[in-house]
């Protein structure tokens, strides 16, 4: 698989490790300018790590759903454009909006993704990426819901936790159901499951349809 | 109607940040290329640059906000850990009552109320005391749970008075208070006497001393100053805490240097050499 420009594996404590140049947020280790990018602590991290092809491209327009305190939103804000960072909780976002200082880049957003308009006049059309990793109940509902934001030839890289749906059922059940809700509005175009990065997780990667 | 977050503002009018916060379009729009059409911004790179600073400052007042908002929810805390605790106590007193009537090894409090919770009765009336029993440990349980909620929250509702009170202290001074915001107008004097209200009201009647401290005796800088120098004490912790609620009430910021010269003060207070009676 070919890295996009701007991420890459480089050596770390004598380790290949996937990485994206910018300030350290989380005592990542540094080198030369770069930061290992943790696939245990990021979704997307661990997408990549499978072998996953989120889509995200150098300048790339991103729109970042569950930015928590920017783990993975910074790694993004290091690579692209803009990313617009939703987040609904007060205490992570505390935390975002230190990664802010040091990003231009990165746009944190006090919003719930579960309401578009309230941040559809700051988030602007034709996204190129839609990041959801909200780990709430109706994760396939949020992705449907802002598709608005995404250009046509767009990609959303999701993750789906199996748990924040729904504690007893059958993952697998719970994955069949998101990705029947998604196809309402996106082609699925590859799936694979985030273990041993993250238990129960499925990672999705879709375009509108 | 769809308008961007910028319409009809100037980059440096406040309230884009409120537009940022409060404003909604159901549909995006290429936002960049209005705002440079609208002459709101010369460029695309100038746009983002303003967004970016907006929109940082609008989420930092707003998640500062919202936490603030969280004083309300632990003063029901404080308040429900407060009647979970006596109505423990109540109710072990009630079982320890009973247990006693019927044996002469019975003990006493919730921790006696742990022990019988766990054994075997033998008959209806010993299962009843059982029972009770078990309903003092559930208060009790309830009670800790509550503590450990309290010591969570508080960091984020008030960090400063939190580290120099301790959650549970800062949490009952937010409840005497009604709230960071009338705390943080509250003057340190007032400060001092919450929580002493009835030991003041018997003074000004004339039947008793005028109280030094009321809630914030519990404090290891006043209880564990010696008697004659508590007055002291208490005013100085009474100055700290109300310099703290004012600052995580209009600022958010933590301070640490608060801690070190509440700390010092206190040593001084303590030291021999020191007047008796220096101002805080
Ligand atoms: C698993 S964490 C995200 C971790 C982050 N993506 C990373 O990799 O660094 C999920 C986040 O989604 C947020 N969240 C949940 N529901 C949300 C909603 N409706 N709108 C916005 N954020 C939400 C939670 O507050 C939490 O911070």
């Amino acid at each position: 698989m070919d890295l996009p420009e701007g991420i890459e594996y480089r050596e770390f404590d004598g380790e290949e490790r996937l990485a994206t140049r910018g300030e350290p947020v989380y005592g990542e280790p540094t080198a030369e300018g770069w930061r290992a990018w943790d696939a245990r602590r990021s979704k997307l991290g661990a997408m990549y790590e499978r072998g996953m092809e989120p889509g995200l491209q150098n300048g790339d327009r991103v729109l970042y759903l569950g930015a928590a305190n920017g783990t993975t939103a910074s790694h993004v804000a290091d690579v692209a454009r803009v990313v617009y960072a939703v987040e609904f909780a007060a205490r992570p976002m505390r935390d975002l909006v230190d990664v802010a200082g040091t990003r231009d880049a990165l746009v944190p957003l006090l919003k719930d993704a579960r309401k578009p308009a309230s941040y559809g006049h700051v988030v602007e059309a034709d996204l190129d990426v839609l990041v959801q990793d909200v780990a709430t109940r109706g994760q396939a509902r949020v992705a449907c819901a802002n598709r608005r934001f995404l250009a046509d030839d767009g990609r959303l890289a999701a993750v789906v936790k199996a748990r924040s749906e729904d504690t007893v059922r059958d993952p697998e059940a719970v994955f069949e159901d998101a990705l029947d809700h998604l196809r309402n509005e996106y082609r699925v175009l590859e799936t694979k499951r985030l273990d041993p990065f993250h238990a129960d997780h499925l990672a999705v990667v879709a375009e509108p349809r | 109607m769809t308008e961007g977050w910028f319409a009809g503002l100037a980059p440096d009018d406040p309230a884009t940040r409120d537009r940022i916060r409060d404003g909604s379009a159901d549909e995006p729009a290429d936002w960049p290329a209005l705002a440079v059409e609208d002459g709101f911004v010369a460029d695309e790179d100038d746009y983002y640059a303003t967004l970016h600073d907006t929109a940082t400052e609008a989420a930092r007042t707003a998640a500062t906000e919202r936490e603030r908002a969280d004083d309300r929810q632990v003063i029901h805390a404080i308040r429900a850990m407060d009647d979970t605790e006596r109505m423990a106590n109540e109710l072990a007193e009630r079982v320890a009552e009973w247990a006693g009537s019927r044996s002469d090894d019975a003990g006493t409090g919730v921790e006696f109320c742990r022990e019988l919770a766990h054994e075997d009765a033998d008959d209806p009336t010993g299962e009843r005391v059982r029972s009770l029993a078990g309903r003092a440990v559930a208060l009790d349980d309830e009670r800790a749970a509550l503590e450990t909620f309290l010591e969570r929250a508080l960091p984020a509702v008030a960090p400063n008075l939190t580290a120099l009170a301790g959650p549970t202290l800062a949490a009952r001074l937010l409840s005497l208070a009604g709230g960071l915001k009338s705390l943080a107008r509250t003057s340190s004097s007032t400060v001092q006497l919450l929580g002493a209200e009835e030991a003041l009201f018997a003074h000004l009647r004339g039947t008793a001393p005028s109280p030094k401290h009321g809630v914030i005796y519990v404090h290891e800088s006043v209880r564990g100053t010696r008697p004659e120098k508590r007055g002291s004490a208490a005013r100085a912790l009474a100055g700290k805490l109300t310099i703290a609620a004012r600052i995580d009430h209009y600022a958010g910021d933590r301070r640490p240097a608060l801690d070190d010269e509440l700390a010092d003060r206190i040593a001084q207070i303590r030291s021999n050499t020191e007047a008796t009676d220096g101002s805080a």
